[in-house]
């Protein structure tokens, strides 16, 4: 009973096998892609271990404090960022080696060619609450 | 109507032996189940209403609850069950009901426990499914208590559901998946609208009640010796109070006298296991008036008892701490060592240990080595499982860190 974050990158993670970029798929093929994707989602939801999943714009706003009474700085986007989050799915689920399952079904979804993509996602691991007994 | 007569904690209470009676008449396990939880929710949606439910007819539900959860769950299994019923006549189930005194409500209680923990279940489902068809609990509560939307909930449930339809439910279980469930439930439980630490404890006493077993007893008497400590494990900030550190004025000392009592009784029978050793451990710390005047010897024995027991490194870390208190540091540090070392940590690769560094940076703080143990406490912080965890360790490397620059 752990929860996983399964991080699919804009870009900063290495580049995946069949790496041709959206744009340049065939409308079926994007089709194809995005049924893949909400039937994977449908499917955990089946397996209760669905928990989450959201898409991100690429271009995002930095913002910082600037002191009392004064508005947020705000900056960016930044070009130069190597790391940009395209979205997430949020897992629930028994253990490590069935998040790494998920992760890499999630990983095979379609793209140009109707090929999987072999898709580089991030597993990160939750925070849990703190276990009663430690002693 | 007397509110008090059916507040939720009763009508929970009643949950297992009111599903023990529908299956006991013929109704499978997943209908019946479904059942009992809308006779449930309506029993509380009539309390909250302030009187019985007018389609019944019922007695109102206060006089005899559970007849009541019984007539109305009935009623609602029929209901969903038409189809299949029209090629058995009802009266033929109701025929097949056992005559009194042949099965009791334990007998059911106890039955469901195993299903619901049959090992076929993954330990995610038969926590949910433990936690809705024996502790009475709603979907919604338990999603929200494990943070999963309730679609999500409501098919790990279902699924679970459909794993164990084919078990026959007279068929006895594992005793120790049935604990295991239950002290998951215990120790892995978010803080939502559901005290899941103190359902645990409810579930498992009911448990010890219904099933003459030392380890339930000593699982029961490990949460109780745990959950007396509960106001003091938490500082008002929301970061923990490591034991050494707990106001041992303010630990509950009727839960521990009752665990320590349960404990004893259970020990008596000269048939030792994992819980009732871990629960010894509990009894000790909780029996030192100070941290200072904890008996660690006795705490290494018991340590040594569950490394026979169990092998777990875990309870090998938990050892070289009390080796440390004993023997010292050094010695302490030593069996660390010989855990890196072990075929257990190869195992686990990939995964550190949890607390390995914590413990580690620990022993290297009172052998003297404050630029070892500072290092090895920031590092813990970052495998820190939990936010707690992470913000205590990340304090203890501050506070080194502090004392080092002077």
């Amino acid at each position: 009973m752990a929860k996983y974050l399964l991080l699919k990158h804009y870009r900063g993670a290495p580049a995946s096998v069949n790496d041709t970029p959206m744009e340049q798929w065939t409308p079926d093929e994007v089709a194809a892609h995005m049924t893949y994707m909400n039937d994977f989602a449908a499917r955990l939801e089946q397996t209760g271990e669905y928990v989450d999943s959201q898409a991100l714009a690429p271009e995002g706003t930095f913002v910082r404090y600037d002191g009392a009474g004064r508005p947020p700085i705000t900056d960016g986007p930044f070009a130069e960022t190597k790391d940009l989050i395209a979205g997430w799915m949020l897992i629930d689920v028994d253990t490590y080696e069935r998040a790494v399952e998920l992760a890499g079904e999630l990983s095979a979804a379609p793209g140009a060619g109707g090929e999987p993509i072999h898709e580089w996602l991030e597993l990160r691991p939750f925070l849990t609450a703190p276990p009663t007994i430690t002693e | 109507m007397d509110g008090a007569l059916l507040d939720e904690a009763l009508l929970r209470r009643l949950t297992p032996s009111v599903l023990g009676v529908l299956v006991r008449r013929g109704a499978d396990f997943a209908a019946a189940e479904d059942a009992v939880q809308e006779a449930l929710l309506e029993a509380v949606r009539a309390r909250r209403a302030g009187s019985a439910p007018s389609a019944s007819g019922d007695e109102p539900p206060v006089r005899d609850p559970k007849g009541w959860l019984v007539t109305v769950a009935w009623r609602r299994f029929l209901d969903a069950n038409r189809a299949d019923l029209a090629r058995r006549r009802r009266e033929e189930l109701v025929d097949e009901e056992p005559a009194p005194g042949l099965t009791t409500a334990h007998d059911d209680t106890l039955r469901l426990y195993f299903l619901c923990a049959h090992p076929s279940l993954t330990p995610s489902s038969a926590v949910a499914l433990t936690l809705r068809a024996v502790g009475g609990l709603t979907t919604r509560q338990i999603a929200r208590a494990y943070l999963v939307p309730e679609a999500t909930m409501a098919q790990r449930i279902s699924r679970a559901k459909r794993t164990v339809s084919s078990v026959r439910f007279d068929q006895p279980g594992d005793v120790a998946t049935v604990l295991r469930v239950l002290y998951l439930v215990f120790n892995e439980g978010h803080s939502g609208d559901i005290d899941l630490a103190a359902e645990a404890v409810r579930l498992t006493r009911q448990l010890a009640a219904a099933l003459d077993h030392p380890e339930a007893a000593g699982l029961l008497a490990l949460m109780l010796l745990h959950h007396a400590r509960r106001a003091t494990r938490t500082a008002p900030d929301g970061s923990r109070v490591p034991l050494a550190e707990q106001d041992r004025d303010r630990w509950d000392t009727t839960a521990i006298a009752e665990g320590v009592a349960i404990l004893q009784a259970a020990l008596a029978r000269d048939r030792l296991g994992e819980y009732q050793a871990q629960a010894a451990i509990a009894a000790l710390h909780a029996d030192a008036p100070t941290a200072e005047e904890t008996d660690w010897p006795q705490i290494l024995e018991w340590y040594d008892e569950l490394v026979r027991l169990t092998d777990s490194p875990v309870v090998r870390l938990n050892r070289a701490v009390a080796l440390g208190e004993v023997d010292g540091p050094r010695a302490g540090l030593a069996a660390l060592a010989e855990l890196e070392d072990s075929p257990s940590a190869e195992a686990g690769k990939g995964h550190p240990l949890p607390r390995y560094s914590a413990v580690a940076a620990y022993l290297h703080e009172r052998e003297g080595d404050l630029a070892t143990a500072a290092r090895l406490y920031a590092a813990a912080a970052q495998q820190a499982p939990d936010l707690a965890e992470r913000g205590h360790l990340t304090r203890q490397a501050a506070r080194l860190n502090a004392r080092r620059r002077g």
